[in-house]
C-alpha cells in the first residue's frame, strides 16, 4: 500500500510517497509553474516512477501548500503549516520550532513532540525575507540562486545590507557592485539580512530548541550559517529540507488510510 | 549670462534646470532656460554632470556661466560640484508652488520614494509624511508590473485608460505583485484590466499618504508618475478631487533646488557685500 503528500508552493511542487511502514518509496519535483494541475500530476509521475507503482495505486493522497486547493488530485488537503511540523518531527525528532522559508513566504512554528502546532506566524505580504529576496539578489549578480549560499561562506566581511524591498536591494547591490565591493561580501550580508528578518519572526514565536530549517531555502549552506549565527542555536536542515511540507502531508494521508484500513476491519 | 542650476538626483532619472542668477528673472516655469533628464544608472555623479550638461546645451550657455549648483534627491550628496545640497521635500514643495501657485497639498511621486506634502502658499513646508522604505507605493511598483507584462513603460498609461473593469491586484509587495499579474494573464485577464487594477492599487497606498497630511485642496501631483494619465485617474477616482498638474512636473524638484539655490546665492551676497 502507498500513500502521497503534493505539496504546491509558489516556486518548486513536490510528492512524496511512502509504503505503509512510512518508509520514503520515491519522490518527485518540478517548477510549479502557470499551470497547478500538471505540475502535480507530473511530480506525482515522476514519484510513482520511483516507486515502482502506478498512480492508480496510491490509496490515499494529500495536498499542501498554496496551490493546494486547486489540485484535483487529493483526496484532502491540509494546510502547509501543520505538514511542515509534521514532517519536520518525523525527520528530526528532537524538533520544537520550524523555520520555513519557501519562494514567496516565510514562517515560524512552534510544534509539540507529536508533532502538531502549538503557535506559528508568517510573513506572506512581502518579499523581504524569503527566497524572492535571494533569487532577486543572485539575479542581479548574474548566478544562479543554488551557488550564492557557498559564494557567502567564502566572504571575508558582511556588508550591512539596509533595504528592506526586494526591489531597492537590487539597486543597492548594483551600487556596491560598481564600488568594487566583493560579491562574497554583499552575499553574505544578504544572507545576513535575511537571517534577521527570520529571527524576529521567530521571536514571536518564541524559539525552542531544536530548530528545524525547512523549505527550498534550507538547502543554502550560507542561509544555515547566518540563521545559525543569529539566533544561536543548532539547525537542521539538509537536501530533504524542501520535501517536508510533502513529507507531512503523505504522513497524514498514512494515518487516513490506516485509519480507515482499521475502522474497515472493524466494521467486518 | 550667468545661470543658476538646480540638479535632482533621483533613482531612476537624474533632472537638471537652468535659470538665470539674476534674483529679478521669473521664478515660474517661464523661468526655466534649459533642462534636461538622463537615466540616472549606477554612477550617479556622472549621471548629474550629464544632466546637467545636457541643460546648459539647451539654454545654448556654457558650463563656466553656471555660477551656483543646488542638488537634491536621493544622490544629492555625489553631485561633485555642488554648492550646496537640499532635502527633496523642501524642494518639491518649492518647485511645485513655482509650477502650480494654487496647490496646497501634494504629492511627488518617484521611483523609490513617494512623498506627501502640505504646504504654504509661499512653498513653505507645513507637514509631510514619506515611503521610502518599501516599492509598493513607489513608480518602481508600475515599472515592476509593465517588465513582467513586457509592456514599454511609455505604454502603461495609455493602455491603462482602455481597462473596462480593472481586476483586483492583492499584492502589496510588488515582487509579489509581479507573479500575481502573470497568473491574471494565464487566466485570460486583459492587458488594460491588469494595468489598470496595478494603478488603482498603488493609488490606495498614494491615498493614504495623502490623507496622513491631510488632503486640501487644490491638490498637485509632481514626480515622473504625473506623465501617466492612468494612473492620474485612479488617483483622482480614490481622492475623490481633482488633480492638478504640470507638463513640467518631472522637473519640481530640480526647478525647486535652482530657486532655493539662486536665494542662497543672494543672500550669501548680501552677506559678503555688507
Amino acid at each position: 500500500m502507498h500513500v502521497a503528500g503534493i505539496d504546491v508552493g509558489s516556486t518548486q511542487t513536490k510528492c512524496v510517497i511512502l509504503d505503509e511502514n512510512g518508509a520514503v518509496a520515491g519522490r518527485g519535483i518540478r517548477m510549479t509553474g502557470a499551470d497547478v494541475l500538471k505540475a502535480a500530476d507530473q511530480v506525482v509521475a515522476q514519484a510513482c516512477v520511483q516507486a515502482g507503482i502506478e498512480p492508480h495505486e496510491v490509496a490515499y493522497t494529500i495536498g499542501t501548500g498554496y496551490g493546494r486547493y486547486r489540485v484535483a488530485t487529493g483526496d484532502d488537503q491540509v494546510t502547509e503549516i501543520s505538514c511542515h511540523a509534521k514532517g519536520a518531527v518525523h525527520l528530526f525528532p528532537g524538533t520544537r520550532t520550524i523555520l520555513d522559508i519557501g519562494g514567496q513566504d516565510t514562517k515560524g512554528i512552534r510544534t509539540n513532540a507529536r508533532g502538531e502546532v502549538v503557535d506559528f506566524c508568517m510573513n506572506d505580504k512581502c518579499a523581504a525575507g524569503t527566497g524572492r529576496f535571494l533569487a532577486a539578489a543572485a539575479e542581479v549578480m548574474g548566478l544562479e540562486v543554488e551557488e550564492i549560499g557557498a559564494l557567502s561562506l567564502e566572504a571575508t566581511e558582511s556588508i550591512k545590507i539596509t533595504n528592506v524591498c526586494t526591489v531597492f536591494v537590487e539597486s543597492e547591490i548594483l551600487n556596491q557592485l560598481s564600488r568594487g565591493r566583493k560579491r562574497q561580501d554583499i552575499l553574505a550580508g544578504v544572507h545576513r539580512s535575511i537571517a534577521g528578518r527570520s529571527a524576529s519572526l521567530l521571536r514571536r514565536v518564541t524559539v525552542e530548541s531544536e530548530l528545524t530549517f525547512t523549505g527550498g531555502v534550507a538547502r543554502n549552506p550560507g542561509m544555515v550559517k547566518a540563521v545559525e549565527e543569529r539566533l544561536q542555536v543548532k539547525v537542521n536542515a539538509g537536501e530533504d529540507s524542501q520535501y517536508m511540507g510533502a513529507l507531512g502531508a503523505a504522513l497524514f494521508a498514512l494515518e487516513r488510510e490506516l485509519a480507515g484500513a482499521r475502522r474497515q476491519e472493524a466494521a467486518q | 549670462m550667468s545661470f543658476v542650476a538646480g540638479v535632482d538626483i533621483g533613482s531612476r532619472m537624474t533632472k537638471a534646470v537652468l535659470i538665470g542668477a539674476d534674483l529679478g528673472a521669473a521664478d515660474d516655469d517661464k523661468g526655466i532656460v534649459g533642462r534636461c533628464s538622463v537615466l540616472t544608472r549606477f554612477d550617479l555623479a556622472a549621471a548629474a554632470e550629464n544632466a546637467l550638461l545636457g541643460a546648459v546645451a539647451a539654454a545654448g550657455g556654457q558650463r563656466h556661466q553656471v555660477l551656483y549648483l543646488a542638488a537634491t534627491g536621493y544622490g544629492r550628496y555625489l553631485a561633485a560640484e555642488r554648492d550646496i545640497q537640499i532635502t527633496e521635500i523642501t524642494c518639491h514643495a518649492r518647485g511645485a508652488i513655482a509650477l502650480m501657485p494654487e496647490v496646497r497639498s501634494l504629492l511627488d511621486v518617484g521611483a523609490q520614494n513617494a512623498r506627501a506634502i502640505r504646504l504654504l502658499p509661499s512653498g513653505r513646508v507645513v507637514s509631510f509624511r514619506m515611503n521610502d522604505k518599501c516599492a509598493s507605493g513607489a513608480g518602481r511598483f508600475v515599472e515592476r508590473v509593465s517588465k513582467a507584462l513586457e509592456i514599454e513603460l511609455e505604454q502603461v498609461g495609455p493602455l491603462g485608460l482602455q481597462a473596462n473593469a480593472p481586476c483586483e491586484i492583492s499584492s502589496i509587495c510588488a515582487v509579489l505583485a509581479e507573479s500575481e499579474v502573470i497568473n491574471h494573464v494565464t487566466n485570460g485577464e486583459s492587458i488594460p484590466n491588469i494595468l489598470q487594477g496595478t494603478h488603482e492599487s498603488i493609488s490606495d497606498r498614494l491615498a493614504s499618504l495623502v490623507r496622513q497630511v491631510g488632503l486640501e485642496e487644490p491638490f498637485g501631483l509632481t514626480g515622473g508618475v504625473a506623465n501617466n494619465q492612468a494612473l492620474v485617474h485612479a488617483l483622482e477616482k480614490r481622492l475623490e478631487v481633482p488633480v492638478r498638474l504640470h507638463e513640467l512636473s518631472e522637473y519640481a524638484g530640480a526647478l525647486g533646488a535652482a530657486l532655493l539655490g539662486r536665494q542662497r546665492l543672494h543672500n550669501a551676497r548680501a552677506v559678503q557685500f555688507a
